[in-house]
């Protein structure tokens, strides 16, 4: 079966530990997180975890029954390609040379970022955007010095 | 009226009903044990944290109710762990309080902290740790209401000893908010009826029965169903007891040392129904040959247990119990007579068991385990209950001791815990003080929760063990012996096992010795009529083995018979 990635949102009761078994039964079974995100929802009792894994169709019906049996986990649905909407979000701190901030601007617009902060020495540039555009917006970038990157989870809809 | 936490806790272990709790005290759960102090309930002091756990367990398994441990924060917690383990794995309720110190320290490394919510997450069904005594009562009511409910298993309450002895206004707690049952799901009856229609049709049907009949107390429906239909019944180690051992249609246990003719019958049969089964690597062998000819049906509650390691043809998610009934309900309604011919299938079983019994050989004078059991089968009337050690011991126990009812064989099948049959025979006398209990347990295993002779002789409660002495860690021997040219690498204890007999004594318990087959039998009678706890030491053959035996990653159909025929029947 076909070996790719598949993104899941629980819906989880706002409890200190709840990442932890969750995180605890992907480990303890042997299943991947690609990537994750969580925050509070429009009610503050519960979370909304975004996890990305990875396998076949088989291990993934695995992983959300498994995850269903946690007592804090409130629902688990997949999201289907091409029926959500699916962002992840990265950060870039690019240093300048001293000569080419204009050069490192105009490229990170045409890729679709924005710089939210520059100093003299270097520009933090977010962009939001889908997980397959990612690398190629990080290629485009790589032009330049990244002297840091941060990358989040997905959040999905 | 206000009320302290340790008050507000044993008011709501009354209100579950809780009649006995398992435990040892300690600094963390002073204030708990000074309210135990004035309480009605029964406290069963064990000598070691992780006796406690296990006698809680054997407690749940043979009463069907939730089992309770109180130990202390730290090392007390830790040594719960491995009883925990062992319940979660055969999805036992119970419910385990542990202390822990005051909410100021936690995280601080103080004296006796252990983080056992983060230890015990992935061996509990669930586990909280209380963070205010505001919550205390409704947690517990939680804890209980989770580990009965669905698939049961054991879920561990944290209690910050400033939580128990802060005070508030007391409410009782309500019926707990629904947490679990808003997983358990309504039988699809159009699937199970399906599944009916093709077990009705099968001319070599066969039924694997495991732990969820017990669990689900669904014993009596089975075996309405399979005496309907005439179909004959499996079960795997946890199922023992499912259906009646002493019924014609009882095939014995399944798996690596299953029945010669338990394994043919699934190995040949083109139905296999599965009820409460969850397909341990033990029980399926290779698991691409396993009931390969066959249509196959799965049963469980749990819906992650359903094509977890086997894919079946037809999954139906939901209670051992209602499924039954359901089941049974078909079978009233079928209009049609029973058209199918299956005497040409009981008689191919019946052959099976005619010609290749369970056996093994005397030799002499010198015990075999094997008759050992037996003679305990025949004497107890096959009305008592049963707890095992893990390795031969469990396996011989399996093997010939008949189970006619549920509840009476508690053996640690999943996790495989030396150690577990003696605290766990405290734990069902406990619970019915009046019925003959018998740890059947080896040399090695009865080592590991020996200090648990005190538990039984200073509560009176008058457990007999039978060990199976031959010298060795049998089962590990055994494989040393087939699969490692017979070097016993650390599985010969004999010449340092201590004197069981005077051990026995030295606990203020009786010690009795057989060294031949003819003492045997007068040893039994002699423990039987003993009110009090009783070590029986069998000398038995050193190196005998358990038969038939499936090799590992071999298929089940695939046995060897005895110790000098190579595996491929």
């Amino acid at each position: 079966m076909e070996v790719r990635n598949h993104t899941l949102t629980l819906i989880v009761n706002n409890k200190p530990d709840v990442l932890a078994r969750i995180a605890g039964t992907f480990s303890g079974r042997g299943f991947n997180i690609e990537n994750i995100s969580a925050n509070i929802t429009l009610d503050p009792t519960v979370t909304k975890i975004t996890i990305v894994t990875r396998g076949d169709t088989a291990t993934v019906i695995k992983i959300k029954k498994q995850l269903k049996k946690l007592v804090d986990v409130i629902s688990v649905t997949q999201h289907e390609n091409g029926s959500s909407q699916q962002r992840e979000m990265i950060l870039f701190r690019i240093e300048t040379d001293g000569t080419n901030t204009r050069e490192i601007t105009e490229t990170a617009e045409k890729a679709g970022c924005s710089v939210i902060s520059s100093t003299s020495e270097d520009l933090v540039i977010e962009w939001t955007g889908t997980a397959e555009k990612a690398d190629d917006v990080i290629r485009q970038l790589s032009a330049f010095s990244i002297r840091d990157m941060s990358r989040s989870g997905i959040v999905a809809l | 009226m206000e009320l302290r936490g340790c008050e507000i806790l044993i008011k709501t272990l009354l209100q579950e009903g809780v009649d006995t709790i398992f435990g040892y005290p300690g600094g963390a759960v002073l204030d708990i044990y000074d309210e135990l102090y004035h309480s009605d309930i029964r406290h069963i002091l064990a000598r070691h944290e992780q006796g406690a756990a296990h006698a809680a367990d054997g407690y749940a398994r043979s009463s069907g109710k939730v089992g309770v441990c109180l130990v202390t924060s730290g090392p007390g917690a830790t040594n719960t762990v491995t009883g925990i383990a062992t319940a979660y794995m055969d999805s036992v309720p119970m419910v385990v309080l542990t202390g822990q110190v005051p909410t100021r320290f936690i995280g601080t490394d103080a004296f006796q902290e252990a983080d056992i919510t983060g230890i015990t997450r992935p061996c509990t069904k669930h586990n909280f740790l209380v963070r205010r005594v505001e919550d205390l009562a409704l947690t517990v009511r939680e804890a209980f209401h989770i580990a009965r409910t669905g698939r049961p298993g054991p879920v561990l309450v944290d209690l910050p000893k400033d939580i128990v002895q802060a005070s508030i206004e007391y409410v009782p707690a309500p019926d707990p908010a629904d947490t679990a049952d808003k997983r358990t799901v309504t039988i699809d009856e159009s699937q199970l009826r399906h599944a009916f229609e093709l077990i009705d049709k099968a001319e070599r049907p066969v039924i694997l029965a495991g732990g969820g009949i017990i669990m689900g107390n669904a014993a009596d429906d089975l075996h309405r169903f399979a005496s309907r239909l005439s179909i004959p019944v499996t079960s795997t180690l946890m199922g023992m007891g499912s259906f009646p051992g002493t019924n014609p249609l009882w095939l014995g246990m399944l798996g690596m040392h299953g029945t010669y003719y338990a394994n043919m019958a699934v190995s040949e049969c083109d139905l296999l129904l599965t009820i409460g089964v969850r397909f341990s690597d033990r029980v399926t062998g290779k698991i691409a040959s396993f009931a390969s000819k066959a249509k196959t049906i799965q049963i469980d509650i749990d819906a992650a247990s359903i094509n977890k390691v086997f894919s079946v043809d037809i999954p139906i998610v939901g209670d051992c119990k209602s499924a039954l009934q359901l089941l049974n309900r078909f079978v009233d309604e079928r209009t049609d007579t029973d058209s199918r011919n299956q005497s040409q299938w009981l008689d191919q079983v019946a052959e099976w068991k005619r010609d290749t019994p369970l056996k093994y050989s005397p030799n002499g004078g010198t015990i075999k385990p094997q008759n050992v059991i037996e003679t305990l089968y025949r004497l107890t009337e096959g009305d008592a209950i049963i707890t095992t050690e893990v390795g031969q011991n469990q396996m011989w126990a399996a093997q010939y001791y008949h189970f006619d009812k549920p509840n009476r064989f508690l053996t640690s099948g999943g996790l495989g815990t030396m150690g577990y049959g003696f605290p766990a025979a405290i734990g069902a006398q406990a619970a019915f003080p009046d019925k003959t209990v018998i740890d059947i347990a080896g040399d090695g295993s009865i080592q590991m929760n020996i200090q648990e002779l005190a538990t039984a002789v200073s509560h009176k409660l008058p457990v007999k063990i039978a060990i199976l002495n031959n010298g060795y860690l049998g089962m590990v021997r055994q494989w040393q012996e087939i699969f490692y040219g017979k070097r016993y690498a650390h599985t010969d204890i004999g010449e340092t096992s201590p004197d069981f007999v005077r051990l026995a004594e030295a606990y203020g318990a009786t010690g009795l010795r057989a060294m031949k087959t003819e003492d045997v039998e007068p040893t039994i009678r002699t423990a039987l009529e003993i009110p009090g706890p009783v070590i029986m030491d069998f000398v038995v053959e050193a190196e005998e083995g358990v038969f038939p035996m499936v090799l590992p990653g071999g298929s089940i159909s695939q046995m060897a018979l005895d110790n000098t025929e190579p595996a491929n029947k």
